[in-house]
């Protein structure tokens, strides 16, 4: 099949924009560590028995170095437990959550906090919070009917 | 040619059309209230919740508008361009498709009012609805497949008859969306079938959520491609005929579909980029051939305004862009989807923006999301359905488009582009800011963020009642055409340039392409799904409304 002349300059540089654009983000991601969250390995737990279920049976934030933490958290309708974190400025804290019912949002505005809570399964997140403030923790996917007012707090301090 | 079209099947051709301007009217006020709910202008009477009103302007919009539309307008494309009218057997599947779909819309929407079923149209487990909104669901998909088993029916009648003949191309276009969407609904039966409907019933206690939401995604990207190829259809062969030009090249225009074809399906878990339980790997294989469907909107763009500019030239215009004052701005037929492909430039960019695996992270489930679907599937697409309803429905009634209907045609376009402007410029804006998209009217107890966004919803809430207004314009003119004055309006078909290319008959090998297919969904798909079948968790099922 031909293809006119300019239209073949229009793929090519087409398809070099997508090839380079690709590169970028695979190399970022593999090579670089910027991950896509939630998914280093996969796990599969009984959403109901989350309490004898370690880490979930002690949710909340725990110093696992020196500016190291990690928050277990359990999404629930409508709520986090637990709902405030509380963390210097500079930390970088692990997030760990997982779902008691059904599928959550995980999002922190302003930040790249962003991933999903699925019953019986395990998402992580790190992030490193360089300032002060109070920061809201919101679920951004639909659970029902008490979906807007779940949230929660984060403060570095 | 000939003259007028076949009244059976113009009868059958409107049916579609109206339900789907009714559904359109009915997704169209949630909308409006939606806006001015969440910008806190008004609050619900009787007991209607948000979420409700979400998923019936989700369900009615996404599912039925544009379910509809698509099938009318395929159906009169292959009376059209495949014999002059339909044979007995497609169009009897067409009447069965239109029934059961139009059963499974009523019986939706009813379980939706009913507060049965407010789990909006993505109806993720483990929220569980009442058994029949997916009964409601199967109704509907079944019957588009019936439709799609009628388009199949005219186009080996028309291949029997017509031996060695190239197929035209509007015929080739539809047989290759229907082929799509019967490879791509069989995510969505699946779960529906094998997962929601025998747990809803109570006869299994559980539900695997992950395998459920990786089917749904399995069907909801090649969704949109369902809403896209019918207007891919429209600017390929009506836009060149209504401009008075010709198709740039009928092979690229094929080799598009094809492409579409192929790389629309294997593609789903760019919806699941920031979810645990799928493995870093698969998310990026599935990344890059998401991006693939680049190739074919660069053909279709070039081809587009290749097919302007060489009119444009032909009729005596001169520089680099003389020939965009030569395109009929005042004909509806051409300026409706004309816009919607100038807004599907912005539109597709975003796009790649959100399938941009980690970039995702930025803009996963705010509003950004929501402003984004309503450029490419609310505008770009809509514009074009409603620029192809103001010919279709006086074609096919044996009606004329009145120039009052053209006047009012181009009043409500202009106003749904504004807007749009308005509401899908501020969901993208404050989306960024990381405001979450499907959620009621919240401050989360007064946070400095959301009050931030505040003035955004109070913009969303002005787009959306301008979107009315245009959509109360769009109703009247349907209105007008079904009684304007008798008369021959021309079903356009573009031809193809006399020195483009001959079309390679590889195009029409479909056991080829089906083969190519399924190899790239195997390959996409087969190891995450078995661990998520062989190590997934079940959960049991929650009514949270």
């Amino acid at each position: 099949m031909h293809i006119h002349r300019l239209e073949k300059i229009w793929l090519v540089f087409g398809m070099s924009m997508l090839a380079v654009f690709l590169i970028m983000l695979g190399v970022s991601a593999f090579a670089m560590g910027m991950q896509t969250p939630g998914s280093a390995h996969a796990h599969a737990l009984d959403p109901t028995r989350l309490e004898e279920t370690a880490p979930f049976d002690k949710p909340g934030v725990t110093q696992t170095g020196d500016k190291e933490y990690e928050a277990v958290l359990i999404a629930y309708g409508f709520g986090f437990n637990p709902d405030k974190i509380e963390i210097p400025a500079g930390s970088t804290v692990k997030f760990t959550a997982t779902s008691s019912d059904v599928v959550h949002g995980f999002e922190i505005p302003g930040t790249t906090v962003n991933f999903m809570v699925l019953p019986g399964e395990v998402s992580h997140l790190s992030y490193t919070f360089d300032k002060p403030g109070e920061y809201l923790i919101l679920c951004n996917e639909y659970c029902g009917v008490g979906h807007q007012s779940m949230f929660a707090k984060l403060i570095v301090t | 040619m000939h003259s007028t079209f076949d009244r059976k099947d113009g009868k059958l051709v409107l049916a579609h059309l109206l339900f789907a301007y009714g559904a359109l009217l009915l997704g169209g006020v949630c909308g409006m209230l939606q806006g001015m709910v969440r910008s806190g202008s008004i609050t619900l009477p009787g007991g209607i919740g948000y979420y409700q009103l979400l998923t019936a302007h989700g369900v009615l919009m996404a599912l039925v508008f544009t379910t509809f539309f698509i099938i009318g307008f395929l159906y009169s494309a292959i009376s059209r361009t495949m014999g002059g009218k339909l044979g007995e057997a497609s169009r009897s599947m067409g009447w069965i498709g239109f029934a059961l779909m139009g059963a499974g819309t009523v019986l939706g929407t009813i379980l939706i009012l009913l507060n049965k079923a407010t789990v909006l149209y993505t109806f993720y487990a483990p929220l569980k609805a009442s058994p029949y909104f997916y009964i409601a669901l199967v109704l509907l998909v079944v019957g588009s497949w019936i439709s799609g088993y009628g388009v199949f029916a005219q186009y080996r009648k028309w291949r029997k008859e017509n031996g060695g003949k190239l197929t035209p191309l509007l015929g080739f276009m539809a047989v290759v969306t229907m082929l799509m969407w019967q490879i791509a609904t069989l995510g969505v039966a699946a779960t529906v079938l094998l997962q929601f409907i025998p747990w809803s019933f109570g006869w299994t206690d559980t539900i695997n959520v992950l395998l459920s939401r990786t089917l749904f995604w399995y069907f909801g990207h090649p969704l949109v491609y369902f809403w896209l190829m019918p207007a891919y259809m429209c600017w390929y062969v009506i836009i060149p005929k209504i401009i008075g030009g010709k198709i740039y090249s009928d092979a690229l225009a094929r080799l598009s579909f094809i492409l579409l074809l192929l790389f629309s399906i294997p593609v789903g878990f760019h919806h699941q980029l920031m979810e645990p339980g799928i493995s870093p790997f698969w998310k990026f294989l599935q990344v890059v051939l998401t991006f693939m469907v680049v190739v074919p909107t660069l053909i279709t763009a070039f081809s587009l305004f290749a097919t302007f500019e060489l009119n444009g030239r032909a009729k005596g215009a001169r520089g680099l862009f003389g020939w965009v004052r030569k395109l009929p701005w005042k004909d509806v037929r051409f300026f409706a989807p004309f816009m919607g492909m100038l807004v599907f430039i912005p539109a597709g960019a975003g796009g790649l923006i959100n399938a941009s695996n980690q970039m995702n992270a930025v803009v996963h489930n705010t509003l950004w999301v929501t402003g984004h679907f309503h450029l490419t599937v609310a505008t770009s697409v809509a514009l074009t359905f409603f620029g192809i309803g103001y010919w279709l429905i006086p074609a096919v009634t044996g009606r004329v488009l009145t120039a009052a209907m053209n006047r009012l045609g181009i009043a409500q376009t202009v106003l749904w582009c504004l807007g749009m402007l308005f509401m899908s410029g501020a969901m993208h804006v404050s989306g960024l800011l990381g405001n979450p998209r499907r959620t009621d009217y919240t401050t989360y107890n007064d946070s400095p963020e959301s009050v931030l966004w505040m003035p955004y919803h109070t913009a969303m809430a002005v787009g959306g009642i301008i979107l009315f207004i245009s959509l109360l314009v769009l109703i009247r003119i349907v209105v007008g055409l079904l009684r304007s004055p008798k008369g021959k309006t021309e079903y356009p078909i573009g031809e193809v340039y006399d020195n483009a290319e001959k079309t390679p008959r590889l195009f029409e090998r479909w056991g080829l392409w089906i083969a190519v297919s399924a190899v790239l969904i195997v390959v996409a798909y087969t190891v995450p799904l078995i661990g998520m079948i062989a190590g997934g968790s079940e959960s049991p099922g929650y009514v949270m409304w």
